[in-house]
């Protein structure tokens, strides 16, 4: 028995709460704000959304929060540990740190948003075809989709870039090349079990046409597990991108990449921590954030737990 | 008995699953046929192939032999858009049936844009009407209604693109009693305006003689009588299957029930 | 209130509710009856309170479910009173449960007679071999034909009724005084309904057993039972004997009845049951 939740409610938010909509907006809308008001409830899934918003502000207002170039050096002011002028400390050629973390999450985020646009449709596209028409083509999609998964994922993305030469864009080509294969399982495994629903038999027996039905009917069931696993598997991106920076495979110097920032500054590791663990634990922070924001969304999103 | 040619012949139908050693015969040899504007009840229990013969006649199962003739014309596996717009299908599962993230007005209006159909909105609307729903249903979602009137949207759905044959695959086992009553005589006055023809399967024998002229009780896979609802009345079934249907459904027997007790 | 030889359970003012995020949710709103050795329908739609008045008596009405009553009392000890490991005692081997189906309710990965020996030895603490030949005697007392083939299989290779079959002789094992059955047989088909409602018969009269079969089918209940509870809303509307069914007084019941269809009466149109809300508040 769904029961309205505040009968009393301020104008729009009775709008959208209304059990009987009088339109296909307000019954879209209206079921997103549930879900919004659902994922407000989990507290970590607020903590990781609070990072992961916080992260797109600081990609957009970096010039604003942090005013300066990122690459100016200044050599006599090599190495100064966290102070009141540098935040963060500076690094070994005398850039700041603070400034160089807050632009470089505008690099880590170009790379994560990439690969997210590159790898779900993707993922989902073959996953869902393989799935629906089983067959040959289930066959000859999964088979290559089991080659890319055999394959680490870290190794795989060394081998590309290798190919295709270091470089930001080539980084964001690698990393999507081998991060897909699980965005195919899961959309494959979620449509097979949907395949045999009667609301799928039901449009099949209007007449739908195969493409229709995958794409109007199966797809956006299959989006809800592609989402969560997209949001989860943020973190292991930004850790690939990082990997490929800190060997040098991924954005080159003087691009503020956090990856690239940790290797150089492994050298001055123990004296001076700061060059190195800062970019780390934004690596970390951003990570987490995303982690928690993609168990949240499971929460929500996940149907068998509606 | 009018001499016309029947609008829904079945012959010879048979389904195998499953091949070689494992295969199982779901529908052997089965012959019937369904006058227009009549009502043809398939009765049987688990595994006795009604719902099987039901998904080989709408065109969801393609696997399957013999000959299935629908208004005249004999139909291949894959059925084309014309047939689906003449035969429509109700499921069970009043809970399974509707996309979960459709509204109704979707679920209604998906039919119609497959077959292009003019006037959407007016359709959706009389649609709802004649099933039993006002227009405050029009923009919800399945999961927020009950059982029975998620039957009448699947109905309503079923009936948008005005079929002739409706296929119904026990339409009120899933509901509650009280809503049973109200979906059988929502079908029953459909039947009337619309002049439809359906054949109705179930396990529920009284369901069937309520809404159906004609029976045929199948078992494993065969039908192994076919009768019309006067002669179950009157008590009269030959085959001792149909027979043991017909005390069953009347209700517990201790005295037949420790018969049948010995036999298991 | 006319019942077979002493009272065995006797159940005043039940109370079931869930507190959730949308206010209470009343699913029993204190109900009470009396069973002796008989047997005893109660029947009701979804969301009658059925299912939640037989999982209460033996506590298995988990949180945010609250159960509260005057008095659960069985053979004289007051439910409520006693621990979870007293309880645990009782459940099982002197009141037992059967559900709807046994695809659901017996571990798919144990075959049978793993099963009816582990639930055996539980409450009697019997050696394995005199398990083994009380699961054999109970599977031939359930009149299955070839023990020995069932007691090897698992779940899934036995058909509804066989499954069925098993969880009564799994459940009747250590002999317990009450079954409650929760919808026993709606997932059979009609004609192995009978086989198996006829075995339940059997064994729950030889033993001198109570019954409670909880169940939505009103003519089922009515033929097979002693006395007959109708529920509505969480509320007992109306108790009779079974035989008396017919001559129900309560509007809801009555609606219930007129509203089946049967073979034996054709009508044009069956009346549909239009609910009274003061049925809600307790007639």
């Amino acid at each position: 028995m769904s029961a309205s939740l505040d009968a009393q409610a301020p104008g729009w938010r009775a709008w959208l709460l209304a059990q009987a909509p009088q339109s296909r907006l307000q019954a879209r809308l209206g079921s997103l704000y549930l879900g919004w008001l659902l994922l407000l409830a989990n507290p970590l899934a607020l903590v990781g959304m609070a990072i992961v918003v916080a992260l797109l502000l600081l990609a957009i207002f970096a010039p604003l929060l942090a005013p300066g170039s990122p690459y100016a050096q200044d050599l006599t002011q090599r190495l100064l540990p966290p102070s009141a002028e540098h935040w963060f400390g500076t690094d070994e050629l005398g850039r700041d740190i603070y400034r160089r973390v807050v632009h470089g999450g505008r690099v880590t985020l170009t790379i994560v948003l990439l690969v997210a646009i590159i790898v779900a449709p993707v993922g989902l596209a073959i996953g869902t075809a393989a799935g629906y028409f089983g067959g040959l083509l289930d066959t000859v999609l999964m088979r290559t989709t089991d080659i890319f998964l055999a394959f680490p994922r870290l190794i795989l993305a060394l081998a590309f870039v290798a190919a295709l030469g270091p470089g930001i864009e080539n980084a964001v080509i690698a990393i999507a090349l081998t991060a897909w294969p699980p965005y195919a399982r899961v959309a494959r495994a979620e449509t097979l079990t949907l395949r045999e629903s009667d609301f799928i038999s039901a449009v099949r027996l209007q007449g739908a046409s195969s493409l229709r039905i995958l794409i109007r009917h199966v797809m956006p069931l299959c989006l809800s597990s592609v989402i969560i696993r997209v949001t989860l598997d943020m973190a292991g991106i930004i850790l690939t991108a990082a990997g490929l920076g800190f060997l040098g495979l991924g954005a080159q110097p003087p691009i503020p990449e956090w990856g690239a920032m940790v290797s150089s500054g492994r050298s001055f590791l123990l004296d001076q921590w700061w060059v190195a663990t800062i970019p780390g634990i934004a690596i970390f922070v951003v990570s987490l954030g995303f982690n928690l924001l993609g168990d949240g969304l499971r929460d929500v999103l996940d149907p068998k737990q509606r | 008995m009018t001499e016309t040619r029947p609008i829904l012949s079945v012959r010879g139908l048979s389904v195998v699953f499953g091949s070689g050693a494992e295969a199982v015969e779901a529908v052997r040899q089965l012959d019937f046929h369904v006058a227009e504007g009549e009502w043809y009840g398939l009765v049987g229990e688990s595994g006795s192939g009604k719902s099987t013969v039901l998904r080989a006649v709408s065109g969801l199962l393609l696997h399957w032999s013999g000959a299935i003739e629908v208004a005249g014309q004999s139909q291949a596996p894959r059925r084309s858009r014309a047939f689906h717009k003449l035969v429509q299908m109700v499921f069970q599962d009043p809970y399974a049936s509707l996309h979960p993230r459709h509204t109704v007005d979707r679920a209604l209006s998906e039919p119609l844009a497959i077959h292009r159909m003019e006037s959407a909105d007016r359709r959706i609307e009389r649609a709802l009407i004649d099933v039993g729903l006002d227009s405050s249903f029009r923009y919800r979602f399945p999961h927020q209604l009950s059982g029975g009137q998620r039957q009448r949207v699947a109905i309503a759905r079923a009936l948008i693109l005005e079929p002739r044959i409706l296929l119904l695959d026990e339409p009120t086992s899933a509901l509650d009693v009280s809503v049973q009553a109200e979906i059988l005589n929502l079908l029953r006055r459909l039947r009337r305006e619309h002049g439809l023809t359906a054949v109705l399967v179930s396990h529920n024998l009284a369901v069937v003689a309520h809404m159906c002229e004609r029976l045929g009780v199948m078992q494993n896979g065969e039908m192994v009588e076919e009768l019309t609802v006067e002669q179950l009345r009157a008590a009269a079934p030959q085959h001792p299957y149909t027979r043991e249907l017909l005390s069953a459904s009347a209700g517990y027997d201790r005295r037949m029930a420790a018969e049948l007790a010995e036999t298991a | 209130m006319a019942s077979a030889g002493s009272s065995l359970l006797s159940v005043e003012d039940l109370q079931v509710r869930f507190r959730t995020r949308h206010g209470v949710v009343e699913a029993v709103r204190g109900i009470s009856f009396e069973l002796g050795r008989e047997k005893l329908g109660i029947v009701g739609e979804s969301g009658s309170g059925k299912s939640m008045t037989g999982r209460a008596i033996l506590r298995l009405v988990s949180p945010p479910g609250e159960v509260e009553a005057k008095a659960i009392r069985f053979d004289g000890v007051e439910l409520q009173g006693l621990s979870e490991p007293q309880m645990r005692r009782i459940r099982g081997k002197r009141i037992s449960m059967v559900l709807q189906d046994p695809k659901f309710s017996l571990n798919p990965v144990m075959t049978i007679g793993a099963q009816i020996v582990e639930a055996y030895r539980i409450h009697t603490g019997a050696a394995l071999v005199a398990a083994r030949r009380r699961a054999l005697d109970m599977l031939t007392a359930v009149r299955i034909r070839d023990p020995e083939r069932v007691y090897a299989a698992y779940p899934h290779e036995l058909s509804g009724g066989m499954g069925q079959r098993a969880m009564i002789a799994m459940m009747l094992a250590p002999d317990p005084d009450l079954l409650i059955a929760d919808e026993p047989t709606s997932a059979l088909d009609v004609t192995v309904q009978m086989q198996v409602l006829a075995i339940l018969d059997d064994l729950v009269t030889s033993r001198g057993m109570g019954l409670i079969f909880i169940s939505h089918d009103l003519n089922l209940v009515a033929s097979f039972c002693d006395r007959v509870l109708i529920m509505y809303g969480g509320r007992i509307v109306e108790t009779c004997r079974a035989a008396e069914l017919h001559q129900a007084r309560h509007p809801y019941t009555r609606g219930l009845l007129a509203s089946l269809p049967r073979v034996d009466r054709p009508v044009d149109e069956l009346p549909v049951l239009r609910r009274d809300p003061s049925w809600a508040q307790g007639a």
